[in-house]
């Protein structure tokens, strides 16, 4: 009997659909042979899983549903306290299912997660690990206020070195109102604190304002006192679609200094044909997660991402339409403009990468 | 009506997947899981993803058929939702000491063991649905997830007739079993 047609018979097994005379000869059929009964037993539990899945899968959406229409209600909140008391979140899921299946499903994404306060072996060093995290707990505590200040119009910056436990990248798309973007997997990793830090190794605070799951974008605001504003950005962000072959390079953090890579549009598509997403042939690794990616005139295409992880070279990137949209959304509550000048135009890739690294910022927080 | 009795109820309405149930477990426990999870290191957004998981641990209960409601809904919610997060931040491998419970607390591991087991089912289906490619994974979920029915299906996916949509749905049934058991007898 063909697989499919013995798949049909089990199906209708299962839910009684056989007629009695069909039960027999089905029976008789399996009593026969052995190997034709194992594979009977192997779909039966087949079709059990995916009746247990679908109907998990159909809870879970209704559970998402009305999780959404409670928030928007005010019922219930989930969103962090922010220096303007708003975050945008766009989509939600069953977040853990989605991180597992897709690393499950071959791909990963680009940070570091270094856990710097982790548990050592030896029993001794239990107890100065404690009274670290205290000291943490103590600075989440003062920051907390210096975040309340700020409403107050009081200034606000970090007073020793973060205790980072995730690094990634992220690039300026306004500098005047100092927006930042990278990867909402980034942004989600920062349970407590979230800085940048540009290439001189200056550490200022920033805060989520837009986190978009389903297109892994986010935006974050440094709104740290003692950041320094920089001047108009020398690099454009593209409403089109990048072409085929196109030549790109970009920068990021995959060390704790800025690394320059080169490759080219692959495909115009993302992991299974996702259409928010590139593929790019590059070399990125854990830490690229929010790097830019520029054409040779300086035209910022898209945001590195994630790699497939069983294939080389093959890295994809939200396209940076997407940044557009983002903010369209921002614009609704705060003031946010992409402003900026072709500048690296022309420039030969020296004077670019000079020009362009004061603009890309590691992102770290724990 | 007694609060056993209504937490009764309120369980055959989850257990039937009705929104209206769901929306009152969330009006009536979010909060105090929330608490819990702000009280010990979380954010409100690991409030709102465990209390998801919280749910789905009691509709799994109910569906199972042998949930026995011994003690007040609100204990057996808490500590679920007590241990999934104690579990959360071990694995983070952070120290937090709790010292003392905000709610009362009842011995949930097997609920938490038994769930471990069906998620990790699930993921593995949900995986081996990804990659079953399309057009088989809408076929699927229309037939499985929305529950379409066949003549229906056939229209939307332009197949002549149902005969034929339900033998390209038992070709995609086949790839899909093969992809789930890849999976799970590696990891099984």
């Amino acid at each position: 009997m063909e697989d499919t047609l013995l798949m049909d018979a089990a199906e209708r097994f299962i839910r009684g659909e056989m007629s009695a005379e069909e039960k027999i000869y089905f029976d008789d059929l399996r009593k026969n042979n052995q190997e034709l009964d194992q594979t009977v037993v192997e779909q039966i539990f087949f079709l059990n899983q995916l009746n247990t899945y679908s109907t998990s899968k159909n809870f879970k959406t209704i559970l998402c549903e009305v999780e959404s229409k409670l928030i928007a209600e005010k019922v219930i909140s989930k969103t962090i306290a922010t220096p303007n008391g708003k975050i945008i979140t766009l989509w939600k899921k069953y977040k853990n299912d989605i991180a597992v299946a897709a690393s499950i499903a071959g791909i990963v994404s680009l940070f570091i997660t270094t856990i710097i306060s982790s548990v050592n072996k030896t029993q001794n060093n239990l107890e100065p690990l404690v009274k670290k995290l205290n000291a943490q707990a103590d600075k989440t505590r003062k920051i907390e206020t210096k975040l309340n200040q700020l409403q107050a119009g009081t200034s606000i910056s970090l007073k020793q070195p973060l205790d980072a436990r995730f690094r990634a990248t992220g690039f300026m798309i306004d500098a005047t109102n100092n927006y930042v973007a990278t990867n909402a997997h980034v942004v989600k990793e920062a349970s407590n604190h979230l800085i940048v830090e540009n290439t001189k190794g200056e550490q200022f605070v920033a805060t989520p304002v837009y986190i978009n799951v389903a297109q892994d974008l986010a935006i974050i605001k440094i709104v740290d006192t003692a950041f320094k504003k920089l001047p108009l950005m020398p690099y454009t962000i593209r409403k089109t679609v990048a072409d085929l072959g196109e030549s790109i390079f970009m920068m990021g953090y995959p060390k704790q200094e800025i690394v320059y890579g080169e490759g080219y549009v692959s495909a115009k598509n993302g992991y299974q044909m996702d259409t928010l997403f590139y593929q790019i042939n590059t070399t990125a690794n854990e830490g690229n997660s929010g790097s830019p990616i520029l054409t040779k005139n300086g035209d910022l295409i898209g945001i590195i991402t994630s790699k497939e992880i069983d294939a080389n070279g093959v890295v994809f990137a939200i396209k940076s339409a997407n940044i557009y949209s983002a903010i369209e959304e921002i614009k609704k509550d705060e003031k946010i403009k992409i402003q900026s000048s072709p500048a690296l135009k022309g420039l030969d890739r020296v004077t670019q990468i000079k020009k362009l690294q004061q603009y890309v910022f590691m992102i770290k927080g724990n | 009506m007694s609060t056993l009795e209504q937490d009764k109820l309120l369980l055959e309405g989850i257990a039937a997947e009705d929104r209206n149930s769901i929306e009152l477990l969330y009006k009536q426990h979010y909060n105090m899981v929330q608490s819990m999870v702000v009280a010990n290191a979380g954010s409100k957004d690991d409030a709102a993803d465990l209390f998801q998981e919280t749910v789905i641990i009691l509709y799994e209960k109910v569906k199972a058929g042998d949930f026995e409601l011994t003690c007040l809904l609100k204990t057996f919610i808490y500590s679920i939702a007590n241990r999934l997060w104690l579990k959360k931040l071990q694995k983070q491998q952070r120290f937090t000491t709790q010292t003392d419970y905000l709610e009362d607390i009842v011995p949930v591991e097997d609920e938490i063991e038994q769930h471990v087991k069906l998620n990790h089912d699930f993921e593995i289906m949900e995986t081996a649905m990804a990659k079953v490619g399309e057009p088989c994974k809408s076929l699927l979920q229309a037939y499985y997830l929305q529950k379409k029915h066949m003549t229906t299906i056939a229209e939307e996916f332009g197949y002549t007739n149902a005969d034929n949509a339900k033998t390209q749905k038992y070709k995609c049934l086949v790839r899909l079993k093969k992809l789930f058991f890849a999976q799970y007898k590696n990891t099984n």
